[in-house]
């Protein structure tokens, strides 16, 4: 499968990462990692893109890394379009002070306007 | 990230716990602040009764969690020191029909309310949620927030009337805001024109 990964640098994010490499090193998926800036995360894009080298460095996973300009769930439903994605995996947002899940902007805009499959990691 | 914005006037009067009233079904409840008029202990073996029994389809958000170790691990959460809470209790039974938990978030609290599906429509609700309010006030809880679906037209209809207002409905959920002007004596003067 050709899987599109969007990280932002979000907590939930940065978590959807991890498991997914994880899941990639056994399944042997095609994986893509597309960064994008998040004003939630308070991280640039270059810092977002450091830490997912440092974790597939880890990993041992190999992945194409991109960047993703201007609104990011528009940008990763239309990079997932054109180059024909299987499947956009993403952060299933984060817990409110009493345990409410909360799916994030960009988690939302995906669900909503993706023709393709959409996972949100929890 | 935390920026809502809250309705400039602060609410006026909410009764506080603990006090009695009897819903549209003639059925009496009581309304009881956990720690003042019901321990900890007690509280937590009322409210997992009640939400072991909680029809999931009435959940919001993921809240509350099925199955009683995950009821129990919430609780323990929602029930902490910090916390505000106000359990309605059915007379007749002793048992917890409503809850209304307030978690702090930075100097804002996060509002949930549930009430059980046999003890809904009676107009529990509102005085459960009235109440709460009160208790809030008690305890010097100003900003309150809460999320809804936005489908949930009851609900939405529910926190208006208590004089919360829509502060994001950009998103899945509503955001609704309310100020119970608590802090009134000086900790939060920035919006106070006198």
């Amino acid at each position: 499968m050709n899987l599109l990964l969007g990280v932002g640098g979000t907590d939930d994010g940065i978590r959807a990462m991890e498991r997914t490499l994880d899941r990639v090193d056994e399944t042997d998926d095609d994986l893509t990692i597309a960064v994008f800036e998040n004003t939630a995360s308070g991280l640039t894009v270059d810092e977002v893109v450091d830490r997912v080298d440092d974790n597939l460095t880890t990993a041992g996973v190999k992945a194409s890394v991109r960047r993703v300009e201007g609104h990011p769930g528009s940008g990763l439903v239309e990079l997932a379009e054109r180059e024909g994605f299987d499947r956009i995996v993403l952060g299933g947002g984060e817990r409110s002070p009493m345990g409410k899940v909360q799916v994030g902007s960009v988690g939302q805009y995906v669900v909503m306007n993706a023709p393709m499959t959409v996972t949100l990691v929890r | 990230m935390n920026s809502r914005e809250y309705p400039d006037e602060p609410r006026g009067q909410f009764p506080a716990p603990p006090r009695e009233f009897v819903d549209r079904r003639q059925r009496s409840v009581r309304v009881l602040g956990v720690g003042p008029h019901v321990d900890r202990n007690q509280a937590t073996e009322m409210l997992v009764e009640m939400y072991n029994a909680f029809d999931p389809a009435d959940r919001a958000q993921g809240i509350p969690p099925t199955g009683e170790s995950a009821i129990r691990d919430w609780l323990g959460r929602v029930l902490e020191e910090d916390c505000e809470n106000v359990v309605a209790v059915a007379r007749e039974s002793e048992a917890a029909v409503g809850h209304v938990t307030l978690v702090p978030d930075g100097d804002e609290h996060e509002l949930a309310i549930f009430v059980i599906q046999s003890h809904q429509d009676a107009g529990i609700g509102t005085e459960l949620l009235r109440t709460a309010l009160g208790h809030g006030v008690a305890r010097d809880v100003d900003r309150v927030w809460l999320t809804v679906e936005r489908w949930n037209s009851q609900a939405v209809s529910l926190y208006q009337k208590m004089g919360f207002e829509t502060s994001d409905s950009g998103s899945f959920e509503l955001e609704m805001c309310l100020r119970l002007g608590a802090s009134e004596n000086g900790v939060d003067q920035t919006e106070s024109t006198g």
